[in-house]
């Protein structure tokens, strides 16, 4: 399979100059397997471009995966051409919001609303299904096997594992791996690190010896303390998940709005003469546009 | 058939408390940065509410794969953000008794009593209301007919003449209610503010949220907001029936059309809220 990145940058859009390299679109996967399935996950707005490709092939047949519904992971989606174009089929899965209690479709209708967009969703040409996931339950889309697990979020947000051919590629959308809410000296905080330890111990297990993860990395050490329950990840924390889940190849994604591609080749520079590395797994900072073949 | 008073306040002796849990989980919550652990601490000191964050956390509508079994694992398992929120819409609608016997519609007055608690904490909000206050104006809305809800819960038969009355003559609610019951709503409705020791201003809210006279709501913004509320929700379901005082319309500073016409995010405020008393409640 090949995994595309169109969007990597976390929070909103950021062009310019100074975000050239790593580029400035919000979160996008294209996964697109040997027989041809293509696969989405996220409608940031790289899903722009990405839409732009796949119409060059008409009709478009694709299933497109929302890790949640933030700004970030779902305001390219009224940009998505094959929306547009007669004949094109979308499956689309997702969350129900068990707080709101909506579901998906007006979840995502909402956001063309007239006040919004000039084109209501009911009006799309598109042939567009809305399947709400349930945790752990596999869905196949040809030759692609994709199963969702719930990862912590200030919103039900779902990583997607996918399996096809005997390779594993594993996307976990915003996540920050849940920290211990007690103080060391409360009586309960041990009984909660058991619970933290069980639920770290459940994603390595469901992704072990995982082919490609692509995982939220939006700050550094140094950052997180300020940014603690925002929902966010470090590279840090990727360095700990690909620990625990012995992954061979890590790509850290959901690049802060602020970073600029200096800051960022100056992280790489950092991160990659660390010495706490575990040594199977392979490193490297999102490229927007940058492909990967499994 | 006049209420038995002495079987009254024996009755509001006896309810429940007003769950001390809410109180504090909406005081706690007012503040961006709440303490996770303090949250956990107050469900876990209501047994009612524990139970019923975990029967929605473990209902369909989440869909995991894993039961969850204590509010910390709930929180490790979905995020505190996610049971903040469902903690939140627990405890502010599932206060109350959903049965009775007098065929009042109790879904029906939860949802008006929703609307006029939306509309109030946005007309504070309007008013320059602080953030950290406007969640009294949404409890005060919700708990405004409390009074009406326990009438038709405790007596029934008095309830239903009641009705009669209002059906067979032109007289209010409030003059119905003083002639056939003895007492009104807003009355009983104070008197189980009183036994629940609410916050005096919203007890002030609940006795007056009927009253037309200026004195007893310029200084006092929460019982304004509540009863200009009340007043513009009736208005849209019964124009014919309803006349704003001129103090409150003053103090809402603008035609009644165009404050009516402003509240376009009243109705999908209020389902927000509604999709949870059947859940929770």
């Amino acid at each position: 399979m090949k995994i595309t990145l169109y969007g990597v940058r976390g929070s909103i859009p950021v062009p310019g100059k100074d975000t050239v390299k790593y580029g400035g679109n919000t979160t996008c996967i294209g996964l697109e397997t040997p027989e041809g399935d293509q696969i989405i996950f996220d409608g940031g707005t790289g899903i722009r471009v990405l839409g732009m490709t796949l119409i060059k092939q008409l009709p478009v047949k694709c299933a497109l995966f929302i890790t949640h519904t933030h700004w970030d992971h779902i305001q390219g989606l009224p940009f998505f051409t094959p929306f547009f174009i007669p004949g094109s089929e979308v499956n689309i899965y997702g969350s129900f919001d068990p707080i709101y209690r909506k579901d998906l479709k007006t979840i995502l209708s909402n956001q063309m609303e007239y006040c919004y967009f000039p084109v209501r969703e009911c009006e799309l040409n598109a042939q567009i299904q809305y399947n709400h996931v349930i945790e752990r339950q596999p869905i196949t889309v040809g030759s692609a096997t994709i199963t969702p697990i719930l990862l912590n979020h200030p919103v039900l947000n779902y990583g997607y594992k996918v399996e096809c051919h005997k390779k594993t590629f594993f996307f976990t959308g915003d996540y920050e791996p849940p920290y211990n809410i007690y103080d060391p000296d409360d009586h309960e905080f041990s009984e909660y690190e058991t619970l933290l330890q069980q639920q770290r111990g459940q994603l390595a297990d469901f992704i072990k010896h995982c082919d490609l993860v692509v995982a939220d990395s939006q700050y550094s050490s140094e950052e997180y303390p300020s940014k603690k329950g925002w929902g966010h990840g470090s590279y840090d924390t990727c360095i700990q998940l690909a620990k625990e889940a012995q992954i061979k190849h890590m790509v850290m994604t959901h690049h802060d709005p602020l970073r600029t591609d200096a800051q960022l080749e100056q992280i790489w520079q950092g991160f990659s003469s660390r010495t706490d590395l575990p040594q199977n797994t392979k490193f490297e900072l999102a490229i927007e546009g940058k492909s990967f073949v499994l | 058939m006049p209420i038995d008073q002495s079987k009254l306040t024996r009755l509001v002796e006896t309810l429940p408390a007003f769950p001390e849990s809410a109180q504090k989980i909406i005081a706690l919550t007012s503040r961006v940065d709440c303490s996770p652990k303090q949250l956990v601490k107050i469900i876990e000191h209501d047994p009612v509410l524990t139970m019923k964050v975990l029967k929605l956390v473990n209902s369909a509508y989440f869909g995991l794969s894993r039961e969850v079994k204590s509010v910390n694992h709930a929180v490790v398992y979905v995020g505190i953000n996610t049971i903040k929120n469902l903690a939140i819409s627990v405890a502010t609608t599932g206060t109350l008794p959903k049965q009775n016997a007098a065929g009042l519609d109790t879904r029906a007055l939860w949802y008006h009593s929703l609307k006029v608690g939306v509309l109030a904490k946005i007309l504070a909000e309007e008013h320059g209301t602080p953030s950290t206050q406007t969640v009294n104006y949404f409890v005060g809305g919700l708990l405004h007919d409390i009074g009406r809800l326990l009438v038709a819960h405790f007596f029934p038969d008095e309830y239903k003449s009641m009705l009669s009355h209002i059906n067979a003559s032109q007289d209010s609610i409030l003059e119905s209610e003083a002639l056939v019951l003895g007492i009104t709503h807003a009355e009983i409705g104070a008197m189980v503010s009183e036994h629940w020791q609410l916050p005096a201003e919203l007890q002030h809210c609940i006795r007056h949220h009927h009253s037309t006279q200026a004195e007893l709501l310029v200084n006092a913004p929460l019982t304004m907001a509540v009863n200009a509320a009340n007043l513009l929700i009736h208005l849209k379901d019964e124009p014919e029936k309803i006349t704003i005082p001129e103090c409150i319309l003053q103090w809402l500073g603008a035609p009644v059309e165009d404050v009516l016409a402003r509240l376009t995010t009243l109705e999908n405020e209020v389902d927000k809220a509604v999709s949870f008393i059947e859940i929770a409640g």
